[in-house]
């Protein structure tokens, strides 16, 4: 496995590879790397060094690390086991025990708390079985009640709401005893965004935990927030004493260090991970992949989850079928394109691939599958399902068909027979070398 | 608006006399800590520099720059005492600011040969797009310009009664065709009807969307090439909104979208609070777009022309 920072930090071991062991000053090197990248991946400046300074203790404490064969990916496990202890723990989930239990949502503006309230009151909804209610108490966004109302009526959840008035405290209040007379299991109360440095809305808040006392208090932070999120996140902790953290907007290409740093300074567990502006779109929080992606490590379970969700079981076992039999065709392959393309954009996919993280600077055409299609759509469904039938006039045809010339026509059909042949290969089950042998004499793939 | 206030209020409170309540407030108050009693610009005075650079969300590329230009400034002077130090520094800053290439807007002000002056305003989710709009149609609006705010974010919920409250709000004119129709279609027509108008500035807003989502991304191409369409020269400005709490991803941003529609503009929101701004220095060193505009508050007159000079000069008066 490589990446860039373990390779960073192999070579500079290696600059001192001389003396044959490991010393202070290179251990010292390295953890100026690590610290960099923590900085470069939006940690706080104070935390990188604290935290740094602790893996460096632990890295002289290693004897693993005198022997190991890679020094640079000994010191990253070294890292990334520290940060998954830091981040990580015991996961505990949200208390919604109550008559109503009550959720508080608080945080900066912007950062995602309406979305967020609509995806966890789904989540309970189906997931857990309750009657929920949301309340909206952002008094003061234009249209944030609004946004709240067509939330909760697309996930069919009931809303709380009192357009005419602007105090959030006795809106939040009433949304308790409504909910509780009304026997909803769970309500959930939205909040306006505040900076956490404007003392009116932060007084406000902590007026608002009081008169609800929430079972579950949630604050909301943006994923690329940068160094800031320590201050905030005190901020708001000093205030409201909020139980857990969420985490939006991961499905960007955000480090995410500021994940770090408010575990670090506040000591507050994440719970949840919101990944897209659907409403399904919520996850639990993976310390171990947060640690990777900070580390600019890529994200190998997001990609592998990615890929499973898009996998269709039957359907494989349909293709497998045919591959053995040797008849895989043209619309098998459109389909598995079909598959690859629903998965998203190829550039973050493959950013996802540990070693693979480098390649985000390389161009890469999410157009490329385009060429392929255009003239596989210019065959006839006999075509299509026969490949074999492909002569020079049949291609002429589907050349002027789909506007590529008869050499791409060509090229194409040439590496779709070599793959084909390939998995037929694979499937018989003939030895790896073969394949291997196969895979470097085929054009195209190097 | 103090930038690092809270940054250097938070650190240094207890050691220093009362006397200096001002100045430790500032880069230079910090600065002058730092090398009190020195006569030099040694390693721990760069180190600590680099926190405070770093600490403000300048990122890494552009606190080495710093430093790097700080210290060949240095050997080139033998004795440095503190003010001369703060200056160095100040001018280091500055000029970093000022190879950005671009002028300072004196004003609310667009070349008004264009009418309508049609602004496309773009960016990612919760940075506050349809505020600053709300906020920019507030001031053409009291320039006695007549405006047209466009709704094409027609995905999140809500968004086009969002953008509706601020024309009423500011009493300026506004075209939607409700939620969940083509955006692109609606930029389109939000051009024609400010042109039928004869408006002077049409500005629209479009749904905040990641800059790692490619078809969103082609989608505000599509738009921009709609609007194009109907007006040919338009969008005359294709502004980028950025989050001032947000990390080095701010990096990013800009270069995703300027990849999807020549970004022309930016503006800074948020940049009340605390510890902030520093990105502004590393979106500026990096990208060649002007910032025109910075958010300093929730009010409605608290949207600003973004200017180097006060800019700096804010960095280091507390």
């Amino acid at each position: 496995m490589f990446n860039t920072l373990s390779e960073k930090l192999d070579s500079a071991f290696k600059n001192l590879s001389g003396s044959g062991k490991l010393t202070e000053i290179n251990v010292a090197q390295s953890i100026k790397e690590i610290r960099r990248a923590l900085v470069a991946a939006d940690v706080n400046y104070k935390i990188a060094k604290e935290f740094t300074d602790k893996v460096k203790d632990k890295a002289m404490g290693s004897k693993n690390l005198l022997k190991a064969v890679k020094p640079g990916e000994m010191m990253v496990k070294i890292v990334m086991d520290e940060m998954v202890e830091l981040m990580g723990g015991q996961s505990v989930g949200i208390n919604v025990k109550g008559n109503p239990g009550v959720v508080l949502i608080a945080g900066l503006q912007g950062s995602g708390k309406t979305t967020f309230t609509g995806k966890l009151a789904k989540f309970l909804k189906e997931k857990k079985r309750h009657k929920v209610l949301v309340a909206a108490c952002d008094v003061y966004r234009p249209a944030a009640i609004n946004q709240l109302t067509v939330l909760a009526e697309s996930i069919g959840v009931d809303i709380y709401k009192e357009i005419d008035n602007k105090n959030p405290i006795d809106i939040a209040g009433n949304a308790v005893a409504y909910a509780h007379q009304n026997n909803y299991n769970v309500l959930i109360v939205d909040t306006a965004g505040r900076l956490a440095v404007d003392e009116e809305m932060m007084n406000e808040i902590e007026g608002i935990k009081n008169a609800i006392t929430p079972t579950e208090t949630l604050f909301v932070v943006d994923s690329m927030t940068g160094q800031d999120a320590v201050n905030t996140a005190a901020a708001f902790n000093e205030k409201i004493n909020y139980d857990g953290v969420v985490l939006t907007k991961l499905d960007g290409d955000t480090r995410g260090g500021a994940a770090l740093s408010i575990k670090y300074t506040v000591g507050k567990p994440i719970k949840f991970a919101s990944t897209g502006e659907q409403m399904d779109a919520l996850d639990v929080f993976h310390p171990e992949r947060m640690a990777s992606r900070i580390l600019g490590m890529g994200d190998i379970v997001s990609f592998v989850e990615k890929a499973q969700e898009q996998f269709d079981e039957k359907e494989a076992k349909r293709i497998e079928k045919k591959i053995k039999k040797n008849k895989f065709d043209f619309n098998d392959f459109l389909g598995q394109l079909n598959q690859i393309k629903k998965m998203g954009d190829i550039k973050s996919l493959l950013g996802m691939i540990p070693g693979m993280s480098k390649l985000k600077d390389i161009d890469i055409d999410d157009n490329a599958f385009s060429k392929v299609e255009s003239i596989i759509q210019s065959m006839t469904p006999h075509e299509r399902a026969n490949p074999d039938v492909l002569n020079m006039s049949r291609k002429k045809r589907i050349s002027k068909g789909c506007g590529r010339n008869i050499h791409e026509i060509n090229m194409f059909i040439k590496q779709f027979n070599q793959m084909r042949k390939m998995m037929h290969m694979m499937s018989k089950g003939n030895g790896m070398n073969q394949m291997m042998e196969k895979l470097n004499n085929m054009q195209g793939f190097k | 608006m103090s930038i690092f206030k809270k940054y250097f209020t938070k650190d240094k409170k207890e050691d220093l006399d009362k006397g200096l309540e001002k100045t430790k407030k500032s880069i230079f108050g910090k600065i002058a800590n730092a090398v009190a009693g020195k006569s030099k610009v040694d390693e721990s005075f760069l180190d600590e520099l680099e926190g405070i650079l770093i600490s403000s969300d300048v990122g890494l590329d552009t606190t080495v720059k710093i430093i790097e230009r700080l210290e060949a400034k240095v050997a080139e002077v033998k004795y440095l005492n503190t003010s001369e130090l703060n200056s160095i520094l100040k001018r280091v800053i500055v000029d970093i600011l000022a190879e950005n290439n671009t002028e300072d807007l004196e004003d609310f002000v667009y070349p008004d040969y264009h009418r309508p002056y049609v602004l496309l305003v773009v960016g990612v989710n919760g940075v506050g797009k349809t505020t600053t709009i709300g906020k920019l149609a507030y001031q053409y609006k009291k320039r006695g310009k007549k405006v047209v705010l466009g709704a094409a974010d027609t995905f999140r919920a809500a968004a086009v009664d969002q953008l509706k409250i601020w024309a009423d709000r500011n009493e300026v004119q506004f075209f939607s065709k409700g939620m969940n129709t083509d955006p692109a279609a609606v930029a389109y027509e939000a051009v024609q009807y400010a042109m039928n108008e004869d408006a002077h500035i049409c500005i629209i807003d479009t749904a905040g969307r990641l800059h790692t989502k490619k078809h969103l991304m082609d989608e505000l191409t599509k738009i921009k090439n709609s609007i194009n369409k109907k007006l040919p020269g338009a969008p005359h400005e294709v502004m980028l909104v950025l989050d001032a709490t947000t990390g080095q991803n701010a990096v990013e941003q800009a270069t995703k979208f300027t990849e999807a529609t020549d970004v022309t503009s930016l503006a800074m929101t948020k940049l009340d609070g605390s510890a902030k701004g520093g990105v502004v220095l590393s979106i500026s060193d990096q990208f060649k777009i002007p910032i025109k505009y910075i958010g300093v508050g929730e009010g409605i007159e608290q949207l600003q022309i973004f200017n180097k000079a006060s800019f700096v000069d804010s960095l280091f008066d507390g």
